[in-house]
């Protein structure tokens, strides 16, 4: 995968092509909050899979239902019916115990603040799937990840003293050094301005490219979109449209006609 | 502003509650002691009134001062006196009184309550209206006594029945002819009161033909005072002394009184120390409900509240708090009274029955200290509050609690230790009482000291503890540097639990070394096998040496007999001795001479010698208490220890010049040593006798130990409430740590850590602190268990400090306890955090 990849440029050849294997999917996925007068819902039987070294970003208005999804896909979340699986493991059936492991070994956390902790230095922030799963973290790997962000020089600086864009980066270090099957980010540049939040979203997205690492990442600005490889957009708790090789131009085009729809229906 | 603050209380039930919880027990307890004391007191008061009742006015015997070589003694009441009291014409009848010590034995051979309280008396005629006859007639001749109901139930006796006695010797076996009751104070405590007929009382405590006192009753319409003026007329002065019954009561009541202060002053300084503790927690709650309300009061700050009203706002809270807390208390507090008095029931210390005594006065302090205390600890979070700016209110985070430097704090703390570590040195140096001042502010500046720097402290003494939460991984990392985090905080639960474990320890460290001390002057200076003494410390009969000197396997026997005598017209105590034993019977370190005592040559001990410039080989003149005098030889000084001292004669040279022998103990040597086969043919010989108590050394040193155990006892469970209260401060930090780090377990729980590791986390953090209030504690508790030691020691030859590393070990034990139950609710809240939410939170 040496393709010189850039924002709204379609890379050579469609994800599926490089793999066709999926690293999660949702099928029929409902999510219902309370009874009767009250009863909301979040998630109106979601289908979708994630394939492996794909990047996908899931947008949607406020209340469509986007961060939810994520959550019951990545396991840190209750769903009501149908089924996720995280490769071959079927979530619905697991206990609190096995789904705090399979967070824990094969899936990685970008969260948009509140990702370190500030008691441990940056490369202890890093280590720390791996220190809680009592293993040892693959030397060489976690040398490419942190050269890959840029934090060779920072490695011992307490959360504190790093700018939000480094923290950020400790963040996508984090989640890339335990080699999990895949990474989900909560809104990961929210917080961020527009060239911390562009370097982080380029780690991402090398990951993808590089590193063959699937990231599925939650938010809700077009131009942090145009760095996934598909758009999956959400409203009211259903996926209404898909966009492959998005540009920040196609992708706001789109968010515009649901707008635009839901203000006329 | 006092509806906000309404709201803000109900609007932190649960954190609040912890610190009602904090401030309850503080309350609880000091008006739990007063209404005790109060109760006790005024139960014990219209007892002893009652008591009074058959008295109008009591004559007891004159003094006749000690003059020249002449002893003073009391006169004699006899009975042509009592009859005379009886004839003044204000007077209904007079009643001579003679009492004195009576053990009685129950069915077991074991002797009834502890000796102290076993008392007996006359029974005046065949009626006496002292003490009511309940069953059967009252006792006539040698052979019959009568008994207390109360003890006549609790031994299970009956009118018919033969009991085992004694008075000061022989064993009597006399037969119950009757039972009566008693408003009698000593029998209402748990004593024993047994009657004989007046000649048999006189003759068995060797007051034959004498009285102690005439209890006088007066006609009806006749004046205490003026039947008081009428014996003083009729009786001759220098004999007799005469009070109304009315002065008695008062006397006793004062004396009661007096007496209950000292327990209630005890008492109120362990609430002190409950109190102390738990202003730390309140300081701690109010100061996390300010840093929780940053944001709501920087709004009121913005829309236009003043400093003032705000940190009105957070006192106000602080008083409702307080008030809730001073209720709650008042309430705990009579529930703890009526439980004091039951316990000290079951303990074998009936109480007088008497209603419960509530009075404004303690109303009052409750509610003073609930809400003072309270109010005070909110004060500098309250003023912490009114210093938000207005502007943190709009910035989107928590403002971060400004670091404020620990320089200047340090400083003061290492001063203070300094200054107390210094003053307690120099008070170890000082003699006896001397230092007792001292080393009292020297201890207060040193703990003040040590709080003051107990964040510092946090950080090296918990480093160290990293290689054994290493073990736990994870868990162990986050919790040890989580319990840094905020070590002001940390410190201040910490101390709570320190204080409390301060006290503990210096308590045992010095009790503990003041008992081997004791025990090893016991073990030191006694070679006898047995030492023989009346079961409530008063003398034996002469016939009882005599006995055990003829009993089988005995070897030599010695009594210890006090006389008094005068040298130079003061007055020094004798203890006669029988010279040719004693030396293998005691064992002391000469300062000169030999330990020879035989004729006129005596020993005396290191004190005495000092005082009038003696050595081996001095003569002096001494006058006997019967007035003839003697010239004496001093054949030895000895080292004198706290049990034994004084001049050593003969009983052999002392017997001619005695009137009363009186044998405090008799010591007794066997030809196979001590064994439970030669104690048992002792008592034997001495008839089982229920007063008397043969012990071996090892008894005498088990004697010793279990009134410290009592003791100490006693103030461990005193200060097990600043360790309930301190319990409650760790629950109340870790709570907040929770709550604080809400979005960082949320984030560890997302990424993989499970339930159990979030729990383990938060366990050892409070472990961790637990324990390091413990080390601290214990530390500092040694220290000045230590120095409490030096200060004793200097009284004391045989002063040694003993480290009791068993009880320590378990005070440790004790905080890791503490640590492990206070973290139970705040992990499971921990664990059961929900993560989503927590991440989102911002």
């Amino acid at each position: 995968m040496t393709t010189a990849p850039s924002p709204g440029l379609h890379p050579g050849g469609s994800p599926a092509d490089r793999t066709t294997a999926v690293a999660a999917r949702a099928t029929e996925l409902s999510k219902i909050y309370g009874q009767g007068e009250t009863r909301v819902v979040a998630l109106d039987r979601v289908s979708v899979a994630f394939r492996q070294a794909e990047f996908t970003a899931i947008m949607g208005p406020s209340g469509s239902g986007k961060s939810t999804l994520m959550h019951c896909v990545a396991g840190l979340d209750t769903f009501s019916s149908g089924s996720v699986r995280i490769g071959e493991t079927e979530l619905g059936s697991l206990k609190d115990k096995q789904l705090t492991r399979l967070r824990r070994d094969k899936i990685g956390f970008i969260f948009q603040a509140f990702n370190l902790l500030p008691t441990l230095s940056a490369l202890e922030n890093i280590t720390l799937p791996m220190d809680i799963a009592g293993r040892r973290p693959d030397k060489e790997w976690l040398d490419t990840v942190i050269r890959m962000v840029g934090l060779a020089d920072r490695l011992s600086h307490r959360p504190s003293q790093l700018s939000g864009g480094q923290q950020q980066r400790v963040a996508v270090a984090r989640a890339l050094a335990s080699r999990p099957e895949i990474i989900f980010g909560d809104e990961p540049t929210g917080n961020l301005d527009s060239r911390s939040g562009a370097e982080v979203l380029g780690f991402l997205r090398n990951s993808v490219r590089e590193l063959g690492q699937t990231v599925v990442m939650v938010t809700h600005d077009p131009v942090a979109a145009a760095y996934a490889d598909r758009v999956v957009f959400l409203a009211d708790g259903r996926i209404v449209d898909e966009v492959h090789g998005p540009t920040a131009d196609s992708v706001l085009d789109r968010m515009k006609r649901f707008d635009a729809k839901g203000r006329t229906s | 502003m006092f509806r906000t603050a309404l709201r803000n209380v109900s609007a932190h039930k649960a954190r609040l509650l912890m610190t009602v919880l904090a401030v309850m027990l503080g309350v609880a307890f000091v008006s739990g002691t007063l209404v005790f004391t109060n109760t006790i007191s005024a139960a014990l008061q219209k007892q002893s009134a009652k008591g009074f009742d058959h008295v109008d006015v009591a004559v007891t015997p004159g003094w006749k001062e000690a003059e020249g070589d002449r002893v003073g003694e009391p006169r004699e009441l006899t009975r042509a006196l009592v009859d005379e009291s009886a004839r003044v014409p204000g007077a209904e009848r007079a009643i001579g009184v003679v009492t004195g010590f009576t053990a009685i034995a129950g069915k077991d051979g074991e002797l009834i309550g502890s000796g102290f309280q076993s008392q007996g008396g006359n029974h005046w005629g065949d009626k006496d209206p002292r003490y009511p006859l309940t069953e059967g007639r009252a006792p006539r001749g040698e052979g019959e006594i009568v008994i207390d109901s109360e003890t006549a139930k609790r031994a299970g006796y009956e009118v018919g029945d033969t009991v085992r006695m004694s008075v000061d010797g022989p064993v009597l076996e006399p037969v119950i002819t009757g039972v009566f009751t008693t408003d009698d104070g000593n029998v209402a405590a748990g004593g024993s009161l047994t009657l004989f007929d007046t000649a048999t009382a006189q003759k068995l405590f060797g007051k034959e033909g004498v009285f102690d006192e005439i209890a006088v009753k007066a006609k009806d319409g006749v004046s205490d005072t003026a039947l008081r003026a009428q014996l003083e007329e009729a009786l001759p002065a220098e004999v007799v002394e005469t009070t109304t019954g009315t002065k008695l009561a008062d006397d006793q009541a004062e004396a009661i009184a007096s007496s209950m202060s000292g327990l209630k002053q005890g008492l109120l300084v362990f609430a002190g120390i409950a109190l102390f503790v738990g202003t730390f927690i309140i300081a701690n709650t109010f100061t996390m409900l300010v840093a929780q309300r940053t944001r709501e009061l920087a709004l009121m700050r913005a829309v236009g509240a003043s400093r003032r009203q705000v940190t009105r706002s957070v006192l106000i809270e602080a008083f409702v708090v307080g008030a809730v807390a001073a209720v709650a208390g008042l309430v705990a507090g009579v529930g703890i009274g009526i439980g004091l008095r039951s316990l000290m029931g079951t303990l074998d210390a009936p109480m007088p029955d008497g209603p419960l005594v509530i009075s404004a006065g303690t109303v009052v302090s409750a509610f003073v200290v609930g809400i003072v205390v309270t109010m005070l600890a909110a004060w500098l979070p309250g003023r912490r509050a009114a210093k938000i700016p207005p502007v943190a209110a709009m910035s989107a985070l928590h403002a971060q609690a400004t670091t404020k430097s620990l320089v200047l704090r340090n400083t003061l703390g290492a001063l203070f230790s300094a200054a107390g570590v210094a003053v307690v040195l120099a008070a170890t140096t000082m003699s006896g009482s001397d230092g007792q001042a001292p080393m009292g502010i020297g201890a207060v500046l040193l703990i003040i000291g040590v709080f003051v720097l107990t964040p510092l402290l946090s950080r090296p003494l918990i480093a160290a503890a990293a290689p054994v939460l290493r073990v736990f991984g994870v868990s162990g990392k986050l919790a040890r540097q989580n319990s840094v985090r905020n070590p002001r905080r940390t410190a201040a639960t910490a101390s709570a639990l320190m204080i409390g474990l301060t006290l503990i320890t210096g308590m045992t460290v010095a009790a503990g070394s003041l008992q081997k001390s004791i025990d090893k002057m016991a073990a030191d200076s006694i070679e006898a096998d047995y030492v023989v003494s009346m079961a409530n410390g008063n003398p034996l009969s002469p016939d009882v040496a005599r006995t055990l000197e003829r009993a089988d396997g005995v070897t030599a026997t010695s009594p210890m007999r006090n006389a008094v005598s005068r040298i130079d017209g003061e007055t020094e105590y004798l203890t006669g001795v029988t010279g040719s034993t004693i030396g293998g019977l005691t064992e002391f370190e000469m300062e000169s001479g030999r330990f020879e005592v035989g004729g006129a040559r005596v020993v005396v001990d290191d004190g005495t010698a000092k005082t009038y410039g003696w050595r081996a080989g001095s003569d002096f003149t001494l006058a006997y208490e019967d007035g003839e005098k003697q010239r004496l030889t001093v054949s030895g000084v000895y080292v004198a220890n706290e049990m034994i001292s004084g001049i050593m004669i003969d009983t052999a040279t002392l017997a001619p010049h005695e009137s009363e022998p009186s044998d405090m103990v008799v010591m007794v040597k066997t030809a196979d040593g001590a064994s439970d086969a030669a104690k048992e043919s002792l008592e034997k010989a001495l008839g089982s006798n229920p007063g008397i108590k043969v012990q071996d050394r090892q008894d005498l040193s088990n004697e010793i130990a279990q009134m410290f155990t009592v003791v100490l006892n006693m103030v461990y469970g005193l200060l097990a409430m600043a360790v309930i209260v301190a319990v409650i401060g760790v629950i109340n930090t870790l709570a907040m740590s929770v709550f604080e780090r809400a979005q960082e377990i949320g984030m560890l729980r997302a990424i993989g850590l499970d339930r159990k590791g979030v729990k383990r986390m938060v366990r050892l953090e409070s472990l961790v602190i637990s324990l390091f209030g413990g080390v601290l504690g214990i530390g500092l508790g040694v220290f000045f268990g230590w120095a409490v030691g030096e200060l004793m020691g200097t009284t004391m030859s045989t002063y040694e400090l003993v480290l009791p590393w068993g009880r320590m070990g378990v005070f440790l034990l004790l905080a890791a306890v503490v640590g492990v139950l206070a973290a139970l609710w705040p992990a499971r809240r921990a664990a059961r955090l929900n993560m989503l939410q927590a991440i989102k939170a911002e």
